[in-house]
């Protein structure tokens, strides 16, 4: 294979941007099944098609997930890909790393894979991308030697993710890594022993701004906010003034019409009441807006991707909840506990917990898991009236 | 033997000396040029992230390098984000242009804050999924060559959050995102009856199509397909080999624009159909990098100040907008799946160009 090209490929090393068949060439230089990648990639390109099968089942001691196994459908001509698997690592919170454990996994992967990673999943975990069965158990004890574990994979808790929240943002309204850091090790078992009716993601956000796309992609979505009124700081917006900064054009960005501004006096104020916690002119005025102090999250369920009953963002079922280190984060996870109690019972295999709950209805969800209807859940009541009503509510 | 259940690295054995000091403290940030962020603490200490393009498929030798930066620069500490950027994290404001100057010498671009273009966020693809209708690197290394100058530059009406799925399974919030790249099949699954037979549970593999379209076939001991109800989306040969759904002649790619998942000023969005496909032409995709481009530009030279594509084209009205970008609108565009309905116009009030 060493002598063939790849003139395809070797046009994406062209322009600015940085190239991955450049690294995939770097690994190439150490490693067979690297340079064997490179080949069948090119050979994709020629033929507008991937050449890998179906995962077989491969694993490592004490878990269900976190490896998963690939292989290519042409093994007589790639001939180090007949095995190609994946490890997931768990990412630390906020993807921060020392250059110390960035390191720990490179000697770890040069020795025994194929040098190749994707920095990250987009579920958010490091993953190791190419190896072979035997290598997969060596792999996982020396990785949690050094103290990383994997991450999910399969019918099961995937790995937990947060934005930078408090380690290096100021619209954090509670702590994201340590609710996610927290939450993770509380939930290893489902984490790493798949026993659900399919995956579940829970990523947290420290705002409304909802930096881990939360809302589109996690079943459990939590997101920072705050119940009391916004603070404005008055001699910052005179600087924002001075500075020649348009306030009225922040106010009119406001969906509530809650925010109001006078251009003589350079006062700013809210109708807190009015205020729906959008995060417009907090991003706009930073220095001068910040959120309330009585912070919390606001719980969605049900986000994910498009299969297989179309694209679900979450919706609210607590509109806030308290995330306190201080108290283990408890009231957060009895919920979930029970959110995922009730799918494991009532989903089918393959279906996420929001297409559980859409088939089998809000009202029978909240009732069972208990959870008491508010108006923050939906836009606007229903328009039919086809109430399922509760027989203890019928007279007899 | 590996200890289990230990959980994922502690985050707070891996975070700079000056976050540790700053840590919830901080006050506001500025966004000084594209690629730069400095966030100021009640402290007054001042950080600095450099954030980074990234291929996010990399070599251990990439992570070396980037390590080595570290070193020097960042006390031996760095972060990623959520849209697979690298963030060097400077607390010296001296070192900051320095680090740069390494950067730009191992060619990595310094952009993506503010009203710029983001890394985009995307999947495996040809280099290691089993049911792509695209490749992913290629087509984001293509787009991003050719939309470089806004990831380095903030001139953009707002930030632009792309991403790439490379099936209709559209991993990687897709869905959801300013503009949106995602592979299609457009051809029912080929009936492999030999590996159907080959120990597949037939109950669940009828039951998992979403349309219906999977039948018994007790003559084969294996399954038909409707072709008719068939809308490719490839659940069946997740759960099953034997119905292939990779057709090369056919595979290829749809864009979606408009969706978002942040809630200042409008709720989040999905994102919409607009070119419902274009086919794979590897390795530079030229069609998909044009019409990429041309919607981009059109909605830097059309919208206001602050205002995301998808806020743009609710403003404007979606009849204008396949005006302006003088994309042609079709039948295909309509949707017939389940949630149909909600996007069909029930109102009389609309612009005719």
């Amino acid at each position: 294979m060493a002598d063939k090209k790849t003139p395809q490929l070797d046009e994406l090393q062209n322009g600015q941007w940085p190239s991955f068949v450049t690294e995939i060439k770097r690994a190439a230089v150490k490693n067979e099944a690297s340079k064997d990648l490179l080949h069948l990639l090119e050979r994709s390109y020629e033929e507008k098609r991937g050449h890998w099968k179906h995962g077989g089942i491969v694993g490592v001691k004490g878990y269900g997930g976190g490896v998963i196994g690939r292989y290519t459908d042409l093994p007589e001509d790639y001939p180090h890909l007949q095995a190609f698997h994946t490890v997931r690592i768990n990412a630390p919170s906020g993807w921060f790393y020392s250059t110390d454990s960035l390191r720990k996994i490179c000697d770890i992967w040069e020795k025994r894979g194929s040098g190749l990673m994707n920095l990250h999943g987009a579920t958010g975990d490091a993953i190791l991308l190419g190896t072979t069965t035997d290598q997969l158990q060596p792999i996982f004890d020396e990785l949690s030697e050094e103290g990383f574990d994997l991450g999910g994979s399969g019918s099961d808790l995937r790995s937990p993710s947060c934005c930078v929240g408090p380690a290096r943002c100021e619209h954090a309204c509670y702590d994201t890594l340590e609710a996610c850091y927290n939450i993770t090790n509380a939930f290893q078992d489902e984490l790493h022993r798949p026993m659900w009716p399919y995956k579940s993601k829970i990523k947290f956000s420290g705002c409304a701004n909802d930096c881990t796309a939360s809302i589109a992609r996690a079943d459990c979505a939590v997101i920072g906010t705050w119940r009391d009124s916004l603070i404005i700081d008055p001699e910052e917006v005179k600087k924002y003034a001075a500075s020649g900064m348009n306030i009225q054009h922040v106010c009119d960005g406001c969906p509530t019409d809650a925010l109001k501004y006078n251009a003589e006096t350079q006062e700013l104020s809210v109708i807190a009441k009015d205020c729906s916690r959008c995060m417009h002119c907090i991003n706009r005025m930073p220095k001068a807006i910040t959120p309330g102090k009585d912070r919390g999250a606001t719980i969605l369920i049900g986000g994910k991707s498009t299969i297989v009953q179309s694209a679900f963002m979450g919706w609210v079922i607590v509109p806030f909840m308290k995330m306190e280190e201080a108290d283990d984060f408890e009231e957060f996870k009895d919920v979930i506990t029970r959110i995922w109690e009730w799918w494991d019972e009532n989903g089918k295999t393959r279906e996420r917990i929001g297409e559980t709950i859409y088939r089998l209805g809000m009202s029978k969800f909240l009732t069972e898991v208990g959870l008491p209807a508010v108006p923050q859940m939906v836009y606007r009541p229903r328009a039919n009236p086809y109430v399922f009503w509760p027989e203890d509510e019928i007279k007899k | 033997m590996a200890i289990l259940d230990q959980g994922p690295l502690n985050y707070k054995e891996n975070i700079p000396p000056i976050i540790v000091d700053n840590y919830g403290k901080w006050r506001y940030h500025e966004n000084p040029k594209a690629g730069v962020l400095k966030h100021v603490s009640e402290t007054g200490a001042e950080l600095y992230s450099i954030r980074v393009g990234s291929p996010r498929l990399v070599s251990i030798d990439f992570v070396r390098d980037i390590c080595k930066l570290a070193d020097e620069y960042c006390d031996g500490y760095l972060r990623f984000t959520t849209r697979h950027n690298v963030e060097f994290l400077v607390s010296d404001a001296a070192k900051v242009e320095p680090l740069i100057a390494a950067l730009g010498a191992i060619g990595l671009p310094v952009g993506g804050t503010g009203a710029s273009i983001s890394n985009i966020v995307h999947t495996q693809g040809w280099v290691h999924c089993h049911t792509p209708a695209t490749d992913a690197s290629g087509v984001v290394k293509a787009v991003m060559d050719d939309l470089y100058e806004y990831f380095v530059d903030m001139k953009l009406p707002a930030q632009l959050k792309m991403s790439l799925a490379c099936c209709l399974n559209m991993c990687g919030a897709a869905h959801c995102s300013d503009l949106a790249i995602v592979g299609v099949h457009r051809t029912p699954p080929r009936i492999d009856h030999e590996k159907i037979r080959k120990g597949t549970e037939i109950p669940s593999l009828v039951a998992c199509c979403p349309t219906g379209a999977i039948r018994p076939n007790p003559k084969e001991k294996s399954v038909l397909v409707n072709e008719a109800k068939c809308m490719y989306c490839g659940n069946c040969y997740t759960m099953n080999p034997g119905m292939e759904i990779i057709d090369p002649q056919n595979d290829g790619i749809a864009i979606l624009v408009g969706g978002k998942v942040a809630n200042a000023r409008t709720n989040p969005m999905f994102s919409r159909m607009v070119i419902p496909f274009i086919e794979n032409n590897p390795p530079r995709w030229p069609e998909v990098t044009s019409a990429v481009r041309n919607i981009v530009e059109t909605w830097a030279a059309n919208a206001r100040k602050g205002e995301k594509m998808g806020e743009w084209i609710e403003r404007i009205g979606w009849e204008r907008f396949f005006t302006l970008t003088g994309i042609e609108f079709s039948d295909k565009l309509i949707d017939d799946f389940i949630f149909s309905r909600e996007t069909f116009r029930t109102g009389a009030a609309f612009k005719y160009e």
